[in-house]
């Protein structure tokens, strides 16, 4: 798989570091949020077959952490964003 | 019709016009007792016990394509109970002892082969934990022994002892580990199952569950409805996409694992053998091909296919391992879709929806486990209480913090 860095251009996957979902931006508050919502955070996921928002982190590049849109079925990447940008879209001030 | 040596010599002079299909074709009923959903090796194994052993009758096993399609015929054939941990290792010894009597069981030859597994050992450090593992092995009633490096060598002389990175200093040996002919443990269970009047219904795909009052009724196929008092989904690989339709989130992600066979050569490797340290495990079939395989992809996937740097990797590994494969040639590589858990580890268990029951989360460790994993949720759906030895395969052990985590990787599933 091919990831068009937002900056770098196209890169080969296995330069970066799968984590997983990109809900993982949203950590609820640990002060805050019940033991459900972070159990919920923490293990529980949509998994869908089909299009998915997912983590990586360019370990072998920039180091920065990208949003990709990726279909599940197919691999093919529609997106791809930098997390930070996402995370303050979302409110998150870094 | 039973199988034996006298009917296939009696066949054999009779023109093998006496062999007939062996498990009926039926439509489906309007209403079942049990619906297991999935017709790969553990709903069909489930289906046999429930049918077997806890003498339940109106069972139906719903495959969405054909049966033992999916995984069960996608494996790497091992079997072995060389787990640490208590969650895990009473469960697959008992896995594996129902292994050995598989084939008396149910009248199928499966080829079940203890021909032996070693997992190779190159530091203090693994040489510790492997002690440690065997022993918490032949404590929960398992065979373990280590093998220094001369033993090793007088098994696989050709070996690459002196790799600089990973020289073998030692092994863990299972003896009783080994192989089986995966898809005849499908096709073994169907015909056991269809034998005690279990309807074995093919093409037929779950598109929706009908929930009243936190009670299931029946579940929407593309057959039309099927009612059922209880429903035990076991489809490892998409059951993130089977539970969604009970209104379900899991703690699993559906990754790709690959695995290859190489052409036919004469006999090289007469067990199984694991290069943990370079990704990569392998066993040689009757056929004579080497059938390895190495790590997951690594990303979420439905897709029943990899791509070429995990090839790229699993071959690195073998060549590191065994240089005298350098000139064989790959035949085939394939993907299956395994059910990444949180912590690695299996669920059986009860949901929050009354007559509703999983099965799941194998990550790719499903094949080893079939017929404890079927005779366990054949007891959780005729006794509601679990087996005695799937007790930690809960879905709350990750809200207590009981998790079952061999590798101590945490809720990272494609790290398990």
């Amino acid at each position: 798989m091919i990831i068009h860095h937002p900056i770098l251009g196209p890169r080969d996957a296995q330069e970066f570091v799968y984590l997983g979902d990109a809900t993982l931006i949203d950590r609820p508050d640990g002060m805050t949020a019940g033991v459900e919502a972070f159990h919920d955070y923490l293990y529980n996921r949509d998994n869908p077959a089909g299009e998915h928002r997912e983590l990586w982190y360019h370990e072998q590049g920039d180091r920065s952490w990208l949003v990709v849109t990726r279909n599940t079925v197919t691999h093919e990447i529609t997106k791809v964003e930098l997390a930070r940008d996402v995370a303050r879209a979302r409110g998150r001030t870094k | 019709m039973r199988y034996s040596g006298f009917r296939v010599i009696a066949e054999a002079l009779t023109g093998h016009k006496g062999w007939k299909p062996v498990w009926r074709d039926p439509a489906p009923q309007a209403e079942y007792d049990y619906i297991i959903v999935g017709g790969g090796g553990h709903g069909l194994a489930t289906a046999y016990y429930l049918a077997k052993e806890f003498g339940q009758a109106r069972i139906a096993v719903l495959e969405k394509g054909y049966l033992g399609g999916g995984n069960v015929g996608r494996n790497t054939t091992i079997i072995r109970s060389n787990y640490l941990l208590d969650g895990n290792e009473p469960f697959y010894e008992f896995s594996l002892k129902l292994w050995e009597g598989l084939e008396q069981d149910f009248n199928y030859n499966s080829m079940v082969s203890q021909r032996g597994i070693i997992n190779l050992i190159h530091t203090d450090a693994q040489r510790d934990a492997a002690t440690r593992r065997g022993n918490a092995m032949i404590m929960h009633g398992a065979d373990a022994r280590l093998l220094n490096r001369d033993e090793v060598r007088a098994m696989y002389p050709w070996l690459n002892f002196d790799n600089a990175r990973f020289p073998i200093k030692a092994a863990l040996m299972q003896p009783r580990g080994g192989t089986v002919r995966h898809d005849a443990v499908a096709w073994g269970y169907a015909r056991g199952a269809d034998q005690r009047g279990v309807d074995l219904i093919q093409n037929c795909e779950v598109t929706g569950m009908r929930i009243e009052n936190g009670r299931i009724r029946g579940v929407e196929t593309s057959r039309g409805f099927i009612g059922a008092k209880k429903v035990g989904v076991a489809v490892a690989g998409s059951s993130s996409k089977v539970m969604a339709h009970a209104g379900m989130r899991l703690p699993i992600e559906s990754h790709v694992l690959q695995a290859f066979v190489s052409e036919g050569l004469k006999p090289l490797i007469d067990g199984v053998m694991t290069f943990g340290a370079g990704h990569f495990y392998v066993s040689q079939s009757d056929k004579g091909g080497l059938v390895f395989g190495g790590d997951i992809d690594g990303y979420n996937s439905y897709a029943q296919r990899g791509n070429l740097p995990v090839i790229e990797d699993v071959a690195e590994g073998g060549m590191a391992l065994m240089p005298a494969i350098g000139r064989v040639r790959l035949l085939r590589t394939w993907g299956g879709i395994m059910d990444m858990s949180m912590d690695g580890s299996p669920i059986i268990d009860k949901t929050g929806i009354e007559g509703l029951y999983f099965n799941g989360g194998w990550c790719y460790g499903g094949f080893k486990a079939t017929p404890a994993s079927g005779w366990a949720f054949a007891h959780l759906l005729a006794k509601d209480e679990p087996h005695k030895t799937a007790t930690a395969y809960r879905f709350d052990r990750f809200l207590k913090g009981r998790i079952i985590d061999e590798k101590g990787q945490g809720a990272q599933p494609n790290l398990h």
